[in-house]
């Protein structure tokens, strides 16, 4: 049986609903809706000059999964989050263990590891592909060397990876320090006093007391890197001959959507994406119940 | 003893020999980029001899080329347009619908909540193509409003300031409601200047990430009049990729301001983007 609501409780509702109905609306039009029509339009052809759409059932997949360049797409894009995530992370937690603790120069530290987080990636990208100029760039002229560090098609994934480390290192370590703040002190305390070194502290308090956190981290920049686009789209010229090995998925959902304006193609390379990610996040989920320790 | 702290003090040293080491690599890229945007073409360049520091005077009239030749007074005006209607929009939006979820009940609520949940689980390219294909419909191509179409609402904004509105006393409401105040009073003047750190953590994390943003930007705002930052210096990249003091210039020019106010605010910049992107 129903209980019988009071004026109050009746007003309430009303202010409630008042209250979230911008967002939910605005969430209806903005992001459930659109998930919907992706799903639709990647399973249609698009209409050249604006006709409408025509149903072809799985057609758009079909031809994707037989295309090589897809694969080797997907392939660049593991690659590249093969090499940002675990760097990334690694660096990360090391400058945080460092700098928790009362030192010299602390605040400086901090504020200039996460300069990159509030630059634009198209600038970064930019200065990073000066950088890498095979006959100007600073690095090839300091270290003498003649590398073609972003149009050799063997090691491009990795110059290309490198900046999304460079990039992101700050953010993770500011993370990092969040969760290192949460240790409660007394715990190093105690280890000191039965001997423990640094290292034994390290491995025994700090990683599985601060494993939420990393895999928090792990997280959001597993899905970060397999969404990566900026620095592709910005330091890959149209013609280098590296692009094919580098090139993203995420870069092949723009070039089919918005250069050749294939939207039906594009829809379809999202859906790939989509349910990629949805198996790595379940995969993540079964990582988390056997590593992460809570209390 | 004597040992143990020698040990110490040398363990330290190699703490800040590292730290500098990884200071080093942040900063050279940032001293190159300006650097090579006081060079000359020519010096640019040169291999032999390699000119780290510009060789004849500093050409900061690269600057001046660069803001009047890709008008960078515009960028600047559209990006600035761009980011306060997106905070404004967030801010506003997400303040309503956290104070809501977090401080009313109303039929719906958790199934309502779930779905704002499930919308930060879902990649956000997914949205892309049919925001687009409303925007053109809408007929926005090449405006402010464009730009800001994706982030009228928040999900993410509305789970931050939820948390922000549950973490307040419960009594502050109902010491308001004794004194005759009703909700809409309640939220305007005892709750939402109380969750001004949250507010604060929202609109910091809502204004880098559209100040970032390359492809939406580039998608619906591909003219150079209309466009962002970002954006723009993909254009530029397009036409002048072999002018480097050119491109370093401008790449300083679109850095710059945001580096400036994350200087001045860093303890918000830190907190608003790491500690509300660690709240997720």
């Amino acid at each position: 049986m129903k209980k019988k609501k009071s004026p109050a409780q009746k007003k309430e509702a009303l202010w409630g609903l008042a209250f979230v109905a911008p967002t939910m609306i605005g969430l209806t039009v903005l992001n459930f809706y659109p998930v919907f029509s992706t799903i639709w339009q990647s399973l249609c052809k698009t209409g050249d000059f604006g006709k409408g759409n025509t149903f072809i059932g799985l057609k758009n997949f079909q031809k994707l999964f037989a295309d090589a360049e897809v694969w080797q797409s997907l392939w660049n894009t593991i690659k590249y989050a093969i090499i940002e995530v675990p760097f990334s992370i690694a660096i990360a937690l090391m400058l945080a263990v460092f700098l928790n603790r009362k030192m010299r120069g602390r605040s400086i530290y901090r504020t200039i590891f996460f300069i990159p987080m509030v630059c634009a990636p198209a600038a970064v990208a930019m200065v990073w592909r000066w950088l890498y100029n095979q006959q100007f760039g600073l690095i090839n002229n300091l270290f003498h060397v003649s590398v073609a560090w972003i149009s050799d098609p063997k090691i491009a994934w990795i110059s290309i990876g490198v900046i999304g480390v460079w990039s992101i290192i700050g953010y993770n370590m500011v993370l990092f320090l969040a969760g290192l703040q949460e240790i409660p002190r007394d715990f190093y305390e105690a280890a000191q006093i039965d001997g423990a070194t640094g290292l034994q502290q390290f491995w025994n308090i700090t990683v599985p007391l601060l494993s939420p956190t990393t895999f928090f981290i792990v997280q959001t920049r597993v899905i970060g890197a397999l969404t990566v686009f900026d620095l592709m789209f910005m330091v890959m010229d149209k013609m280098n001959v590296a692009l094919p090995k580098v090139q993203s998925i995420v870069y092949l959902f723009y070039q089919y959507s918005f250069t050749n304006g294939n939207k039906g193609m594009g829809a379809a390379v999202v859906m790939i994406l989509v349910v990629f990610i949805m198996i790595v996040t379940i995969l993540l989920q079964q990582v988390e119940k056997r590593f992460v320790y809570h209390n | 003893m004597k040992s143990m702290h020698a040990k110490d003090q040398s363990v330290r040293v190699l703490i800040h020999v590292i730290l500098i080491f990884f200071v080093i690599i942040m900063i050279v890229p940032f001293v190159w980029m300006i650097l090579t945007a006081l060079k000359t073409n020519q010096e640019a360049i040169s291999v032999k001899p390699f000119y780290i520091l510009p060789a004849n005077g500093w050409h900061w009239e690269n600057f001046q080329k660069v803001w009047k030749s890709y008008n960078f007074l515009t960028l600047y005006k559209n990006t600035l347009l761009m980011i306060f209607f997106r905070v404004v929009c967030a801010c506003l939006t997400a303040t309503m619908a956290g104070y809501a979820f977090g401080r009313l009940n109303f039929p719906g609520k958790k199934v309502l909540f779930y779905l704002v949940l499930l919308q930060m689980m879902i990649p956000a390219q997914i949205f892309i193509i049919p925001q687009y294909v409303m925007v053109s419909k809408l007929g926005a191509i090449n405006t402010t409003f464009g730009l800001v179409f994706p982030g009228l609402v928040t999900a993410f904004g509305t789970y931050l300031l939820k948390t922000g509105y549950e973490g307040l006393p419960r009594d502050l409401e109902e010491a308001a409601a004794i004194d005759g105040c009703n909700v809409g009073q309640r939220f305007l003047l005892i709750l939402m200047p109380l969750t001004r750190s949250s507010m604060v953590a929202l609109g910091i994390f809502t204004a880098v990430f559209a100040f970032k943003d390359l492809m939406w930007p580039m998608i619906v705002c591909p003219k150079a009049e209309t466009t962002t930052l970002s954006a723009g210096l993909a254009k530029m990249q397009g036409q002048y990729a072999l002018d480097y003091p050119t491109m370093m210039a401008a790449a300083t020019l679109a850095v710059l301001p945001m580096v400036v106010i994350y200087l001045i605010f860093q303890k918000q910049f830190v907190e608003g983007i790491a500690t509300s992107g660690g709240k997720l």
